[in-house]
């Protein structure tokens, strides 16, 4: 076919929409009143479900309630795609156009790369979406807040709370990379301290398994009482689902998810997740003021219920505002260190974690919960699906500082 | 002999079988890569968002009018092979006359598409679709509890391979078919409609691979994902069985089902890269895969 | 192959007056390529002009494959990741200064596709194609797997050094013309080794391999040296990202990142001299600006891939050249 006057057409799109895509320096002189947040998460991958959308409208929540107390406040999103060269340019641009501070942020590679743009250009990174808890350890930054949850917290509750409980004898199944890895680390250690035994674990490559039937009958075969999962995402949800069709879960053994969000257990159906064990540390149906906030976020998240990671945008953009409202928008706009600092110094309130502290460290503080997941008899509705087990409290919940490493903490 | 290199019997026999299982599935698949190959000379790069696409039409099916597994073996591979049908109509059929390169920039930028409207339209999470109840439990073996469901997965998969296998090989319309791929003009010369064979051929390659993904819906998370995970293995088995033979990517799907099953057991670190060894050792000593024609 | 040719052009290669072997057309879009390269961070933000000329480098190293030579590669993730790699760890771990450590992970590359592409020489077509996508497979579950990688986290806090010793890259500007520097010269390089008797072999074989046997050539090893070639320039374009951005992970070995410079070429026009450097500005630039969009990207992605089989074979520079009736 011939195509000439076509693909001069479609040239001239696409180089218009290239010329429209490029980073033009921007001679807009800040505004000196306004403070603007990042939020820069996964909107298109694996990940979406569990902050993406969901998060930046509870961002967007946290301004609405916090009003207007003298500043505007902007916030804008990026989809970093999980690929740490696309979030480091958007942190980068970001950062160097007038963005004050840098939210949520999954996956460990770009978490750990935007915290070091931050303290190179001295700005402000709140972290709410990865997992490594190396961001409050050896790669910690004066600049950082390590938000939300971090595998040694999800290890302590889910391994110690759970032998507790009585699931004494382990058999891991890891996804064969680090998280994976540090997951069944932390874990296995949190078992034995608590008096249990791991009986075995099986390692897969990651991310190319979807049958687990192989390493479920090994499990199986070990006889252990909890088989543990230091996998995520739709690993996990493999994971479970052939665990139900061999039966595992009817002969009592039980499953103990070691990272696992709410929209996990919505995809999986309360039929196949029944019994699971995991740790979240925020429910929306937990108490009141949980109820309250969840309710208020419904006309934004409509069907779905925020889940911790999405939840932890809310509370850490409503905390981050305090702190600019208490030291003063032209002072917080010279040195991220000194917002970091502030956030650090104000106690944290909110509906959804109630009150906790932020530690010098930068990790945040709050109360871990070991739930397990209803049967379909017992649950009321869509995403009525936890029941408590176990709190484990914020004081306990985390890694000690003087275990982890951090340049800034001389213990 | 109670333990084969340090391995328990039972164990190591369970593992065969599941091994066996996870064959089925990936010579079904390849099976409709095969025969796409193999008659078109196009690589679908889709088969992956085909095969994702079965899985989730029977999950529509189900969710939106009520139709249970059953009725969706049949009517998702219908849906989803007359999609296939529409595309080979508007788009592959412009591909024949090129290098393969093209073929396989054009379905792999559909397989995108595909994957990325579903994503934007159910999240990336999954939708949850139980095993049917006439096929759930599991039968108990001594050496291991076996599903039901999966005894299913081999004995329908074996069936349809073998039947897919007899329809090119014994009977007029699989001669015609073959005889197509040699010399079209002549074919079409004695009266036979050519370019709707092709057609036809596409979309019924395209309904194996949403065969598959029926079956695969109860046991893997129903997620945008899932095709993308599977479709470079299945790639490994077809030009290890030879690009151009259907028996080579049946026999291949099964035998690499077993040997994955055994790394799983012995080495289980590698099982993903297993293949890969293999397609290279394989591709070294025997160019055109184990029962190709070059 | 069967098929036509997918780089045969519409204007005969006749003897044409040349300056240092480009044509007067070519010469005059180098000369605006210069022009761009100076002018540009002064209007763009020049962490993405980085980026750009980094992939455009890449994309340029793959084009001397697929462009000149006729061979698909579906692995050429492994030797830019890999490259990255290496100079990350140079730069961080050993604090080697960024040219030496650029040239050690160009090196290693190089190596690599040493003996990747002695390896895949031996067959053609789809199975070429197959075993470096194979091969590449197995360098990503290396990289997984190998504790100097840094697993899923990646190299993190890669210093970007100064260059000779003395010359610091922090500053932004600095490093743009450093950037820019490498990818001129790595440019040229390719310019010289396709327009020399060595291309005029590559294209030969391109054309017609058997005849070129027939007259005597070892094809295999010009083959085979047009590989490594590739491959170390991909390990240069990866090298100088990872001391752009400071970090290598595993996305620059992931087989979407071997897929994403097949596009890239496609776009631009394969077998162009100025393809692959448009190819990769547009989709670099696409990308920066879905991502502020969401959630279309794979979408959008999915319909220039078709849109560019369909009705843009030659690319945005094989079109232009084609409506000017020139050689780009």
């Amino acid at each position: 076919m011939t195509t000439t006057r076509r693909s001069v057409l479609g040239g001239a799109a696409a180089g218009g929409a290239a010329l429209g895509g490029l980073p033009w320096r921007s001679a807009r002189a800040q505004a000196a009143n306004t403070i603007r947040i990042g939020v820069l998460n996964d909107m298109s991958g694996p990940y979406r479900d569990i902050s993406g959308p969901y998060g930046l409208e509870c961002a967007r929540q946290a301004v609405q309630e916090f009003g207007n107390r003298g500043f505007n406040v902007e916030i804008i999103n990026a989809d970093h795609q999980n690929r740490p060269d696309i979030g480091v340019n958007i942190a980068r641009q970001w950062y160097d156009q007038g963005v004050d501070m840098v939210l949520d942020v999954p996956t460990s590679s770009v978490g750990l790369a935007v915290a070091n743009i931050a303290r190179e250009k001295n700005k402000a990174y709140v972290n709410t979406g990865s997992a490594t808890s190396d961001l409050t350890g050896p790669a910690c930054t004066p600049n950082t807040v390590h938000w939300m949850y971090d595998t040694y917290m999800l290890a302590k509750s889910t391994g110690g709370a759970m032998v507790r409980a009585g699931g004494d004898s382990w058999f891991f199944i890891t996804a064969d990379y680090a998280f994976g890895h540090a997951l069944e680390r932390d874990t296995a250690n949190f078992v034995r301290n608590a008096g249990g035994r791991v009986m075995g674990q099986v390692r897969y490559p990651f991310p190319a398994t979807t049958d687990f039937s192989s390493f479920l009958v090994q499990a199986q075969a070990s006889r252990a009482k909890v088989i543990g999962m230091a996998n995520a995402g739709a690993d996990t949800i493999n994971t479970v689902k052939q665990a139900a069709e061999f039966g595992i879960t009817r002969r009592g053994v039980k499953l103990a998810a070691l990272l696992m969000f709410l929209p996990d257990v919505h995809a999986l159906g309360l039929q196949t997740a029944q019994g699971l064990i995991l740790t979240e540390s925020f429910y929306w149906d937990l108490n009141d003021r949980t109820r309250a906030i969840s309710e208020r976020l419904r006309p934004r998240l409509r069907d779905v219920r925020p889940n911790m990671a999405s939840i932890a945008n809310y509370s850490a953009t409503l905390h981050y505002l305090k702190a600019i409202a208490d030291m003063g928008v032209a002072a917080s706009k010279v040195s991220g260190v000194d917002v970091i600092n502030r956030m650090k110094g104000i106690p944290c309130d909110d509906d959804a974690f109630g009150a906790g502290t932020i530690r010098a460290d930068g990790r945040k503080l709050c109360p871990s919960y070991l739930f397990e997941v209803k049967a379909p008899s017992e649950s009321r509705g869509a995403f009525d699906y936890y029941k408590l087990l176990q709190t484990t409290p914020a004081e306990e919940a985390f890694r000690p500082m003087s275990e982890g490493n951090c340049p800034m903490i001389r213990a | 002999m109670d333990e084969i290199f340090g391995i328990p019997t039972p164990l190591l026999f369970g593992q065969l079988l599941l091994g066996l299982i996870n064959g089925a599935f990936y010579a079904m698949l390849s099976l409709g890569l095969a025969v796409i190959f193999g008659l078109l000379n196009i690589i679908n790069f889709t088969h992956g968002a085909q095969f994702m696409m079965g899985a989730f039409v029977a999950w529509m099916l189900l969710n939106y009018l009520g139709i249970g597994y059953w009725w969706a073996l049949i009517l998702s591979p219908l849906l989803v092979g007359l999609t296939g049908v529409i595309l080979e109509r508007t788009m592959i059929c412009q591909l024949y006359k090129m290098d393969h390169l093209y073929g396989m920039l054009l379905t792999f930028g559909l397989s995108l598409i595909i994957e990325g409207i579903f994503r934007n339209q159910y999240g990336s999470s999954g939708m949850p679709y139980r095993i049917p109840p006439e096929l759930s439990g599991a039968w108990d073996l001594g050496f291991m509890f076996m599903p039901v469901y999966r005894g299913w997965v081999v004995v329908f998969a074996l069936f349809a391979c073998i039947t897919t296998w007899l329809v090119i090989e014994k009977t007029r319309l699989g001669a015609y078919l073959r005889a197509a791929t040699e010399n079209a003009p002549l074919v079409q010369a004695f009266g036979v409609n050519v370019p709707r064979m092709i057609t036809l051929t596409y979309g019924a390659g395209v309904a194996l691979a949403a065969l598959a993904g029926v079956l695969a819906a109860p046991i893997y998370s129903v997620n945008p994902q899932m095709g993308t995970n599977l479709i470079i293995v299945v790639f490994a088995v077809v030009v290890i069985g030879g690009m151009g033979s259907i028996l080579g990517s049946v026999l291949t799907g099964f035998g690499l089902g077993i040997v994955e099953g055994l790394t799983k057991v012995f080495y289980p670190e590698a099982s993903a890269t297993v293949i890969f060894i293999i397609m290279v050792i394989v591709l070294l000593a025997r160019p055109a895969g184990l029962f190709g024609r070059a | 192959m069967a098929g036509q040719s997918m780089t045969s052009s519409a204007v005969p290669a006749g003897p044409q007056e040349s300056i240092f072997g480009f044509t007067k057309a070519q010469f005059i879009a180098l000369c605006l390529m210069f022009v761009a390269l100076v002018v540009a961070p002064f209007f763009l933000y020049p962490v993405f002009l980085m980026k750009l000329l980094c992939f455009a480098l890449f994309a340029c190293a793959f084009n001397l494959l697929i462009g000149y030579v006729g061979l698909t590669s579906f692995g050429h993730a492994a030797y830019f990741g890999m490259g990255g790699y290496i100079t990350a760890h140079s730069a961080k771990v050993w604090g080697l200064t960024p040219e030496i450590s650029i040239l050690i992970g160009a090196l290693l590359a190089g190596v690599q596709g040493a003996i990747f592409g002695w390896v895949a020489i031996r067959r053609q077509g789809i199975y070429f194609a197959m075993i470096t996508l194979a091969l590449a497979q197995m360098i990503y579950f290396l990289c997984l797997q190998a504790p100097f990688t840094g697993g899923e986290d990646g190299i993190q806090a890669v210093p970007r050094g100064h260059l000779f010793g003395f010359i610091s890259l922090a500053p932004d500007m600095n490093m743009y013309w450093f950037v820019a520097a490498v990818f001129v010269i790595c440019f040229l390089l390719i310019h010289r080794i396709v327009h020399s008797p060595f291309g005029q072999v590559l294209k030969a074989i391109r054309e017609n391999e058997p005849r070129t046997t027939s007259l005597g050539y070892r094809t295999d090893d010009y083959k085979l040296v047009a590989f490594i070639l590739s491959a170390t320039i991909a390990g240069v374009a990866g090298g100088t990202k990872s001391l752009v951005f400071g970090i290598a992970t595993l996305t620059d070995v992931h087989w979407s990142m071997s897929g994403e410079v097949l596009l890239m070429t496609l776009v631009g026009g394969l077998g162009t001299v100025f393809g692959p450097m448009i190819g990769a500005a547009v989709i670099v630039a696409m990308q920066n600006y879905l991502a502020e969009m969401g959630a279309w990207v794979t979408v959008i992605q999915g319909v220039i891939f078709i849109a560019c089989v369909l009705a843009f074979r030659r690319g945005i520079v094989g079109e232009i050249g084609n409506l000017l009736r020139v050689r780009l």
